[in-house]
C-alpha cells in the first residue's frame, strides 16, 4: 500500500506541486514560442509526453552500464532517437502541424525538462518510478502549455481551436505576438505561486 | 503627506513638496492641452479622457484593496497616468480602449511591480504600446481636426511623410498649424503651444528640469536634419520636433520621476538615448512615430545609467 502511494506521488508531483513550467520554470523555449494556438500546444504536448516517458524509461534501464563521465552524451543519444521517431511519425500523420511547430519539434532534444528529468531522476531511480515521473512531468508540462495556449489563442484571435467563440469580441492581437507570451506566462506563474502559498 | 520616498543617493535634502502636490500640479499643467484636444476633435475625446482617468483610479483602488495595502488614490498618480494615457490615444478610438488601457497601465505596468515608485516602465506609455500592438487598426485611425469622428479618417503628418510626401506644404499644413495643433494626431499631443506653456509652469516650479527634454529634442533634431531620406543635411528640423508626440513625450513622459535617472548627467544620457531611438524608429522602422517606444526602451536602461553616474562621496577623491 505504501509503495503504491509512493508511485502515485512520483506521477502526481509533476502535475501541480513540481509543475515544470509554473514552479520549476524549465522548458520555456517551446512554452513561449509555440503557444500561439491550442492546436500547436496539443501537438507539442503529445510529442513531449512520448519523448519524456520513453527516454526516462530507457535511461533508467541503462543507468548502471553508462559510465558517469560520458552520461550526458549517452542521454542525448537516447533522447534524440525518440525525438527522431516522434518527428518522422508526426511528419507522416500530421504534416501541417509539423509545419506550424517548425524548428521547435526537433528542438525537443535540448528541452530542459527532458534533460533535467534524466539527470535529476531517471539516472538514479528504478524503471517504474522513472516511467511514472516522466509521464507526470510530461502531463504537467502539457497542462501548462495547453492553459497558456488556450488563453493566448482566445485573447489574441477570439477563437478556440480555430472556432470563433464570441462574435462581439475584438481580439487583442498582442497575445499571439511574443510579448503576449511573456505577459501570459508571467501572470500565470504569479497566480500559481499565490495559490501554492495558501 | 508623509510619503517622502528616499530613492536617490545621499546626502539628502528634503523638500516640502509631497508626491500629492507634484502629481496634481503636473495634472493641472496638462489640462489646457487636453481642452485644446477636445476643441479640435470633439466631445468624444472628452469622454475618452474621463473614462481613462476613472478606470485608472478605480483600478488602483481595486488592486490596493486586493493587495491589502493602503489606498492611495488621492495622491493623483493614478489619475495622472489615466490622463496621460488618454492624451496618447487617437481621438476616434472606441470608449473601451481607454478602459482596457488604463487597467493595463495600473494593474500590470504599475502594481505588479509594487506600485508607485517601483515600476520600471512608464505605465501610461506601456499601456499605449500594449494597445498599439493589440488593436493596431483602432490605434492608427486618426481624424482631422473639426472632422466628424465617423466619416473622415486621416493620416498623421508623420505617416504621410513616411509614405512618400516630401514637404510640409504637400500635406497642406504650415508650421503655425503644427504649433497650434491643427493637425491629425493623438488627443493630447497636438496642441504644442499649450503643452509648452504647461511645461514652462513645471520648469518655473522646478518640478521638472530641462536636461532630459532638451537633450531629447536636440538629438532628434540634429539627426533628423543630417540623415534625411532625401539626402544629407536636408531634413526639416522644425517639423521633426513639432510632429508626433515629441513635445508631450519629452516634457511630460521622459521626465517621470519614477522611470527616469536621478542625476543631471544621467538625465542627459537618458534624453540623448530617447532622441536617437526616436529618430531610428521614425527613419528606418515600420512605425511612423517612435517616441513611446524610445522612452520605454530607455526606461529599461535607467538602473544602469544611475549606477554609472553615481555622484562621488563628498570628501573622497
Amino acid at each position: 500500500m505504501a509503495k503504491n502511494n509512493n508511485l502515485w506521488q512520483e506521477f502526481s508531483k509533476g502535475l501541480f506541486k513540481e509543475n515544470p513550467i509554473f514552479y520549476i520554470v524549465l522548458g520555456l523555449c517551446p512554452t513561449l514560442a509555440i503557444t500561439t494556438s491550442l492546436e500547436n500546444a496539443l501537438g507539442m504536448s503529445g510529442a513531449v509526453i512520448f519523448v519524456l516517458t520513453f527516454s526516462n524509461v530507457v535511461i533508467s534501464s541503462i543507468r548502471k552500464i553508462v559510465p558517469d563521465k560520458i552520461r550526458i552524451p549517452c542521454f542525448i543519444v537516447v533522447i534524440a532517437s525518440f525525438v527522431t521517431i516522434t518527428e518522422l511519425l508526426m511528419q507522416g500523420y500530421f504534416p501541417i502541424l509539423v509545419k506550424h511547430l517548425g524548428i521547435f519539434l526537433p528542438l525537443i532534444v535540448v528541452n530542459c525538462i527532458i534533460m533535467g528529468r534524466a539527470e535529476a531522476f531517471a539516472k538514479n531511480h528504478k524503471v517504474i518510478p522513472s516511467l511514472l515521473d516522466g509521464l507526470g512531468m510530461g502531463v504537467g508540462f502539457s497542462l501548462a502549455i495547453i492553459l497558456i495556449a488556450g488563453m493566448r489563442e482566445f485573447l489574441g484571435t477570439g477563437k478556440i481551436l480555430g472556432r470563433i467563440v464570441f462574435r462581439c469580441f475584438s481580439p487583442s492581437l498582442i497575445f499571439v505576438l511574443p510579448p503576449g507570451a511573456l505577459l501570459t506566462l508571467g501572470l500565470l506563474i504569479a497566480l500559481f505561486n499565490r495559490i501554492k502559498k495558501r | 503627506m508623509k510619503n517622502n520616498l528616499l530613492v536617490s543617493f545621499w546626502p539628502h535634502i528634503q523638500m516640502k513638496d509631497s508626491i500629492t502636490k507634484i502629481m496634481w500640479i503636473v495634472f493641472l499643467s496638462l489640462i489646457p492641452a487636453g481642452i485644446a484636444g477636445v476643441y479640435f476633435f470633439g466631445l468624444h475625446s472628452l469622454v475618452l479622457i474621463f473614462v481613462s482617468i476613472v478606470t485608472a483610479v478605480f483600478t488602483e483602488a481595486l488592486i490596493q484593496l486586493i493587495r491589502k495595502k493602503k489606498i492611495t488614490i488621492y495622491d493623483g498618480s493614478a489619475a495622472l497616468t489615466g490622463l496621460l494615457l488618454a492624451y496618447n490615444l487617437p481621438p476616434a478610438v472606441p470608449f473601451w480602449i481607454p478602459i482596457v488601457g488604463s487597467f493595463f497601465a495600473i494593474a500590470i505596468a504599475k502594481q505588479t511591480f509594487g506600485g508607485l515608485g517601483r515600476n520600471i516602465f512608464n505605465p501610461a506609455l506601456s499601456a499605449r504600446v500594449f494597445l498599439l500592438l493589440s488593436w493596431p487598426t483602432y490605434m492608427t485611425a486618426f481624424v482631422n481636426p473639426f472632422g466628424s469622428a465617423d466619416t473622415i479618417s486621416s493620416a498623421t503628418p508623420l505617416s504621410t511623410l513616411k509614405e512618400g510626401g516630401r514637404t510640409l506644404s504637400d500635406i497642406g499644413l504650415t508650421y503655425m498649424d503644427l504649433f497650434l495643433g491643427r493637425r491629425a494626431g493623438c488627443i493630447g499631443e497636438v496642441a504644442i503651444f499649450l503643452l509648452l506653456l504647461g511645461a514652462l509652469v513645471l520648469l518655473i516650479l522646478k518640478i521638472i528640469t530641462l536636461h532630459t527634454p532638451l537633450s531629447f529634442i536636440f538629438m532628434l533634431a540634429i539627426f533628423s536634419w543630417i540623415f534625411d531620406k532625401h539626402g544629407l543635411f536636408k531634413g526639416d528640423v522644425l517639423f521633426s520636433i513639432m510632429s508626433g508626440g515629441v513635445i508631450l513625450g519629452a516634457f511630460f513622459m521622459a521626465t517621470d520621476y519614477v522611470t527616469s535617472p536621478l542625476t543631471k548627467k544621467g538625465k542627459i544620457v537618458f534624453g540623448i538615448g530617447c532622441g536617437l531611438i526616436t529618430f531610428i524608429i521614425r527613419r528606418f522602422a515600420g512605425y511612423p512615430e517612435g517616441v513611446s517606444f524610445s522612452i520605454l526602451i530607455m526606461n529599461a536602461f535607467v538602473p544602469l545609467i544611475d549606477r554609472i553616474f553615481k555622484p562621488s562621496v563628498y570628501g573622497k577623491k
